[in-house]
């Protein structure tokens, strides 16, 4: 810098000889692709949050319903007694139960209270016994038991949930796979923007390929004056697009403590997530500009 | 090291040029002529791989044109520094990065010394930070001589390098240009500017080529 220095007192240009300006930033392509980068990312957001909430409800769900299971005794009143006795015996011996326990009568009333009010004479009414079945880890076989049941208390009938479980678990998962749909489409989305905004920069610019070229550039360094821009770029908007909708996230209004809204959004380490779209939208855009751009210069003989 | 057989070329499917021979040869001095239109230009790219041939052979430096890559057309421009008719730079970049931009565009670091040199012996050391688009067209001419020599080329192809410069400017230049040639590069000017052609003809044994009826011709005797 001091040789250019004496050149008759002019100053030297900061970054002189830097590849990075051999591209004028000007220009509407520039910006469209900061602009598309921030919006995609946006959206990816969004995107994730769904698919991370989806996952965290099917678990939710599965794991809630799965760990205990109810079983219902109904019998004329002369037999329930024995009959509990009996399931509670074969509980006993099952393996994969952790605990029963006979829900006392005050329990039933409390079950019962919303539909018929707390005055219902519960004592001369003839309610099914109900017993709740709390699983150990590994689990019972459902089926074996439901078996042994027949034969020895043919008034028990075992809910294991299952059939609720199921739809619900299913439901989340397609939810999941959709929302995983979304952030790849949104990536494709961006990949044609950029390569858009790479074409009409390209052109824009066939000037700047003209000169290079006659200076003796290859392809290679042509393409990266205009990869590295694009790149910096997509990066640059993705993480003002991810920040903002992480931010809406933060500053979301919480719809109370349950219900299904409460699991949307990030938790956790979930929030991490979010990190990975703007190294995502670089590359995107590297590898779209450079496509471009080499399809460009090819062309160009 | 630049040598074309019995080379032709079409414009827009008529004829441009037929049947041209012409060798450069380490240290030489040509002189390009003929009429506006007549293809002067278009000798000049396909002497450095701008164009390619409709017919016949180009070897740039022993090797055949028409089996170099893309890559290998790149770095073999390195060693032919291209005067363009109406200079081609990057208006957006200061003078003396564009004078340095032979550097830059070959990953290399600029030599700043000689770089101020370079620029001193074209004049032009107080508008290194110039914006192209603020020069005269003389100016202009000596930064495009400049760039095209700062990788020590060894053949400089210059197109109408004259071309709106007085004939002061005309002068300066082509004294550069004979300079260059005395320490050995080889020279090939494209111009219609016959008064340059008489003056240097005092100061080097330049030969002059002149292109008629699509083909080359030596002339001399009438100038």
């Amino acid at each position: 810098m001091n040789a250019l220095r004496a050149l008759g007192g002019a100053r030297p240009t900061p970054g002189f000889g830097d590849p990075a300006r051999i591209v004028p930033s000007s220009g509407i392509a520039t910006l469209l692709t900061a602009i598309t980068a921030g919006a995609m990312a946006f959206l990816a957001v969004f995107a994730l949050a769904l698919s991370m909430s989806a996952g965290q409800l099917a678990q939710r769900w599965s794991s809630t319903l799965s760990q205990s299971a109810t079983l219902r005794i109904s019998a004329p009143p002369s037999e329930i007694a024995a009959q509990t006795a009996a399931v509670l015996e074969v509980l006993r011996t099952t393996p994969g139960i952790a605990s029963t326990r006979v829900l006392d009568i005050d329990e039933q009333r409390a079950l019962l209270e919303p539909w018929f009010g707390p005055d219902l004479p519960i004592e001369s009414l003839a309610l099914p016994r109900l017993i709740e079945i709390i699983e150990a880890p590994e689990g019972f076989d459902s089926v074996g038991l439901r078996l042994r049941l027949a034969s020895e208390a043919p008034g028990a009938m075992l809910d294991d949930h299952t059939r609720w479980r199921r739809p619900l678990v299913q439901a989340a998962a397609s939810l999941r796979a959709l929302a995983w749909l979304s952030v790849a489409l949104i990536g494709v989305m961006m990949a044609a923007m950029i390569t858009l905004a790479a074409g009409f920069s390209l052109a824009a610019n066939a000037q700047v390929i003209r000169v290079l070229r006659l200076v003796g550039a290859r392809d290679a360094f042509i393409a990266r004056a205009f990869t590295n821009r694009f790149t910096v770029l997509a990066v640059i908007g993705a993480v003002a697009g991810m920040v903002l909708g992480v931010a809406a996230f933060a500053l979301l209004p919480v719809a109370g403590d349950s219900g299904f809204l409460t699991g949307l959004g990030f938790s956790g380490a979930g929030w991490f997530m979010p990190l990975a779209i703007p190294p995502l939208a670089g590359v995107i855009a590297w590898a779209a500009t450079r496509t471009a751009a080499m399809r460009v210069l090819r062309q160009e003989g | 090291m630049i040598r074309l057989a019995n080379v032709s070329h079409d414009y827009g499917g008529r004829a441009l040029l037929n049947g041209i021979d012409l060798h450069i040869a380490p240290g030489a001095f040509h002189f390009l002529t003929g009429p506006s239109g007549a293809g002067k230009s278009t000798l000049l790219k396909l002497c450095y791989g701008e164009l390619r041939p409709s017919a016949g052979e180009i070897e740039l430096f022993g090797q055949p044109l028409r089996g170099l890559s893309r890559d290998a057309l790149a770095d073999m421009r390195r060693r032919v520094g291209v005067i363009h008719q109406d200079c081609q730079f990057l208006d957006h970049l200061t003078l003396a990065e564009n004078v340095a931009l032979p550097f830059v565009a070959t990953g290399r670091p600029v030599p700043e010394a000689d770089l101020r040199e370079l620029l001193s012996w074209v004049g032009l050391a107080g508008q290194a930070e110039s914006l192209p688009p603020t020069l005269s067209g003389g100016e202009r001419q000596r930064a495009a001589l400049a760039r095209a020599v700062i990788l020590s080329p060894e053949v400089v192809l210059a197109d109408e390098p004259t071309g709106n410069v007085d004939p002061e400017m005309s002068q300066r230049l082509l004294s550069l240009l004979v300079e260059l040639n005395r320490m050995g590069t080889a020279v090939m000017i494209a111009t219609h500017d016959l008064p340059m052609i008489r003056s240097a003809k005092s100061m080097v044994s330049a030969r002059v080529l002149r292109i008629a009826d699509r083909t080359l011709q030596t002339a001399g005797a009438e100038l």
